[in-house]
């Protein structure tokens, strides 16, 4: 397990590194002149001269991505263009909403979609089997902007039991997880009726496995065997749609933070490419990269934990 | 009084018939043999009296167990029989055991869940079976998972699992069907001894008359849903009445009739060949370890000979064969089609190729299942490349390819799985010979089929042989069919082959260790 814990942990900076190249050269090289493309057409030579020695293009190529690798391992993510704030004081305030909001999500979807996935399997092809997929259908189908406002209508503007958006920040946290619990249940709905799909279908599979059988077989009854022998072995497939979840989650859900005004990762990234800014951009992009790569890297972990037969070698 | 009386069972699925009023009974110890071809009902009648049927199964008839009515006991008293008094073991030792779960665990939740002893106590009691079934702690830690153990000793955990309660009667459906021929007799061997000490009755439900033979008291044989002979061991075998029993045991000792003599020179030349596989690297930066699957092994078919080749799983047969074939690179050595080269400058030789074919073990597996068989059947015809026939002369080509294995042309349009066992082995023979290859290549190709139909194949292939004159290599690790049907026998073990001659000298008077243990651990129905 030490060994395996090792090799991911190299496979992941090599990941990181790699990832971090291809964002460099993409943003500061195949384009052109980076400050040009942030100034616009109309700028004078000065202005332009000026962007050029803040943004440190007048360095050459590997000292600039070097200095910037350097920069972020200290946290210097460089100044914001249009803030005129580091950016990151800028990523860190949004991560204060987005990361909360996203395990909020997977939290309130695990819990939802791993008990009706099981009972549906339990109960293959019954009643509850036949209406809970009928539901996910639907949590599939719907928009989740759709089914926010839905809740905006309901909870905020009836009921008045949550504020229909905004985020009044950390200072209360009950004030905050009120603000943020409309959003993760639009963000949960479509990620449960995933989730559910795949557990049912992926215990239905294993409860045909000769083990389950063979657990009959020692007296156990469905319910021992189901619970004791399929579960943990249809654990995989799940854990691996929560790992693909969650990294969307963090960055994708914009249009949630749209309907309901939330200052999250999702909204700096779309201001940045908006006014331009290729230093926010860049840094978004690559701290949504380390998520991903850091989630994938847990994963895997989480394979080894459920699998023994995953822990002896990486690959 | 018998521990188990089963009394006209009928068992349908959905609208299925699978058992038509099945009648056996087992005194306590002894030992049925239940012997029938696959579909014929026998593991459906063993899990009768487990009540372990698939959903939609419906019973009816009379199942006593000890006394107990089994047909009408509720669901919480069988959960309370099965495993405590009623023990069952499987086929598949691959996949009967939880891979996530320790060996020792495994055992001891047998014990945990009947009775109330705690969680050290059950340990205790695991680690006592797995013992008496021959895996001692300190040689197999029962902390490992089952991915951790070779097909054998699994298959002794599925035993130790099914019988650390000492239940009073044993179910083994197929327990040796998945093993080599020497784990076999292991097991079969510690089977015997556990009934023995432990008095326990056994219903070892097999498709080999062999195994049945030196293992039972008394056989019941199945076709078609229903036990149409029972007796002892003797009387069935010796004089069996039905007309099914007889055709059963023919089967099982069916040489098919073979002209001899009609060799040629050398066809297929294996010199000094090495195959070596690169092991996962132990260490990051460590050099790679490398495993020789074939050591210096070299041989020769002669044009119209028949080769087995047999050996444990692991003995480098099929990576030989693959080898042969050149479907794999050779790591030193070469292989010589009528003087070619089989494998040039690294890449199997396509001229070669052409006068070689492979039958595979699994016949469904092998075939594109979404291709009309005609098209399967003609696809080795690309080897020939401009030469391909076309049209009207590529259809003669299927049709007479199918004839020749005694399946109707007309059915070259329909589909792989419109087709039974048997047929599909037809089939593939069909595809190998559509060719008119020089050499046939056989894995295992006999070994997943019934008796009845692996005696049509057996004689097709020996009429096939006799008629079209081209060699075969049968690799087997069925030393029946090996002595049925090969004029020569190669046996390897670790890679190298340890002994070669003609079949029956090299089976009657083995002289390698190796070779003895082999012929003294295959079950043999004296004919």
């Amino acid at each position: 397990m030490t060994r395996f814990l090792l090799c991911r942990t190299i496979s992941l900076l090599a990941s990181l590194l790699v990832a971090s190249l291809v964002i460099f050269l993409v943003l500061e090289v195949l384009p052109g002149d980076p400050a040009r493309f942030m100034l616009g057409l109309n700028t004078s030579p000065e202005a332009l001269a000026a962007l050029r020695e803040q943004l440190g293009l007048t360095a050459p190529l590997p000292a600039r991505y070097l200095g910037w690798l350097a920069g972020m391992a200290v946290g210097d993510f460089g100044i914001s263009y249009t803030y005129r704030v580091p950016v990151a004081d800028l990523i860190v305030e949004r991560l204060w909403v987005s990361l909360p909001l996203a395990l909020y999500a997977l939290t309130l979807s695990t819990l939802i979609a791993i008990p009706v996935g099981v009972l549906a399997a339990a109960n293959r092809n019954g009643l509850i089997d036949f209406s809970a997929m009928g539901l996910t259908q639907i949590g599939i189908a719907l928009p989740n902007f759709w089914f926010a406002m839905l809740l905006v209508l309901a909870f905020a503007v009836n009921l008045r039991w949550f504020s229909s958006g905004g985020f009044p920040g950390w200072q209360d946290p009950g004030a905050a997880v009120r603000a943020l619990t409309l959003p993760a249940i639009a963000l949960a709905l479509p990620q449960a009726s995933i989730l559910a799909r795949v557990m049912r279908s992926s215990l239905i599979d294993t409860l045909d496995e000769d083990y389950v059988r063979t657990a009959r077989a020692k007296g156990l009854t469905r319910g021992q065997a189901l619970w004791r022998h399929a579960l943990r072995n249809a654990l995989i497939p799940v854990v691996t749609i929560m790992g693909l979840q969650f990294s969307f989650l963090l960055a994708g859900a914009i249009i949630i933070e749209n309907v309901f005004y939330l200052p999250g990762l999702g909204r700096l990234a779309f201001q940045a490419i908006s006014a331009r800014d290729l230093i926010v951009v860049r840094s978004v992009v690559m701290i949504l990269v380390f998520a991903v790569i850091t989630i994938t890297f847990l994963v895997d972990i989480a394979y080894a934990l459920i699998d023994p037969r995953l822990r002896r070698r990486a690959p | 009084m018998s521990l188990v009386t089963v009394e006209g069972v009928t068992l349908s699925i959905g609208d299925t018939p699978v058992l038509n009023g099945v009648s056996l009974e087992i005194a306590p110890g002894e030992v049925l043999g239940l012997v029938g071809e696959s579909g014929s009902g026998k593991s459906m009648t063993a899990l009768s009296v487990l009540k372990l049927l698939p959903v939609g199964a419906r019973v009816a008839g009379q199942i006593a167990f000890d006394g107990r009515d089994i047909i009408a006991a509720s669901e919480r008293e069988m959960v309370a029989l099965r495993g405590d008094e009623i023990g069952m073991i499987f086929q598949e030792p691959m996949t009967a055991l939880n891979p996530l779960m320790t060996i020792g665990d495994q055992v001891a939740e047998t014990a945990r869940i009947h009775t109330r002893v705690g969680r050290s106590e059950a340990r205790a009691l695991a680690k006592a079976m797995l013992e008496r079934v021959g895996l001692p702690h300190d040689r197999i830690a029962h902390t490992r998972y089952p991915h951790e153990l070779s097909g054998g000793q699994r298959q002794r955990v599925g035993i130790a699992m099914a019988v650390v309660l000492r239940p009073k009667l044993l179910i083994a459906d197929e327990p040796t069907t998945a093993l080599d021929v020497t784990t076999q007799a292991q097991i079969l061997d510690l089977l015997r001894g556990l009934v023995r000490d432990e008095g326990m009755a056994l219903m070892l439900i097999t498709h080999d008359l062999a195994v049945v033979a030196g293992m039972a008291d008394s056989i019941a044989v199945m076709d078609k849903g229903v036990v149409v002979e029972r007796g002892t061991v003797l009387e069935v075998l010796q004089a069996p009445r039905n007309a099914y029993t007889k055709k059963l045991i023919a089967a099982s000792t069916h040489v098919p009739v073979r002209q001899r003599g009609k060799q040629g020179g050398a066809l297929l030349e294996v010199e000094g060949l090495c195959k070596d596989y690169a092991l996962p690297r132990t260490s990051l930066f460590g050099p790679h370890e490398t495993m020789r699957a074939v050591d210096h092994v070299s041989f020769t078919i002669k044009a119209g000979e028949s080769v087995g080749l047999v050996g444990e799983s692991g003995s480098g047969k099929s990576t030989l064969a693959r080898a042969i074939l050149g479907l794999e690179t050779v790591t030193a050595g070469h292989v010589l089609l009528k003087g070619q080269a089989v494998h040039a400058a690294g890449r199997a030789a396509f001229a070669t190729l052409r006068d070689m074919q492979m039958v595979f073990q699994d016949p469904y597996g092998s075939f594109d299942p979404r291709q009309k068989v005609g098209r399967l059947v003609a696809e080795p015809l690309h080897l020939l490349g401009s030469g391909a026939p076309k049209g009207a002369a590529l259809e003669g080509r299927v049709d007479s390819a199918l004839k020749a294995v005694g399946i109707e042309p007309g059915m070259a349009d329909r589909y792989i799985h419109e087709f039974s066992g048997g047929q599909r082995q037809r089939i593939a023979i069909a595809r190998a010979l559509i060719i008119e290859p020089a050499l046939i290549v056989l894995d295992e190709a006999v070994s997943a089929i019934d008796v009845s139909v692996r005696a049509q194949i057996l004689d097709l292939l020996a009429d096939l042989g006799d008629r079209l004159g081209h060699a075969y290599l049968f690799i087997s690790h069925d030393l029946g069919v090996v002595r049925a049907i090969t004029d020569r026998v190669l046996v390897m073990a670790g890679g190298k082959i340890v002994e070669a001659g003609p079949t029956a000298d090299v089976l009657e008077r083995p002289a390698h260790a190796y070779t003895k243990t082999l012929v003294a651990a295959a079950p043999r129905l004296a004919g």
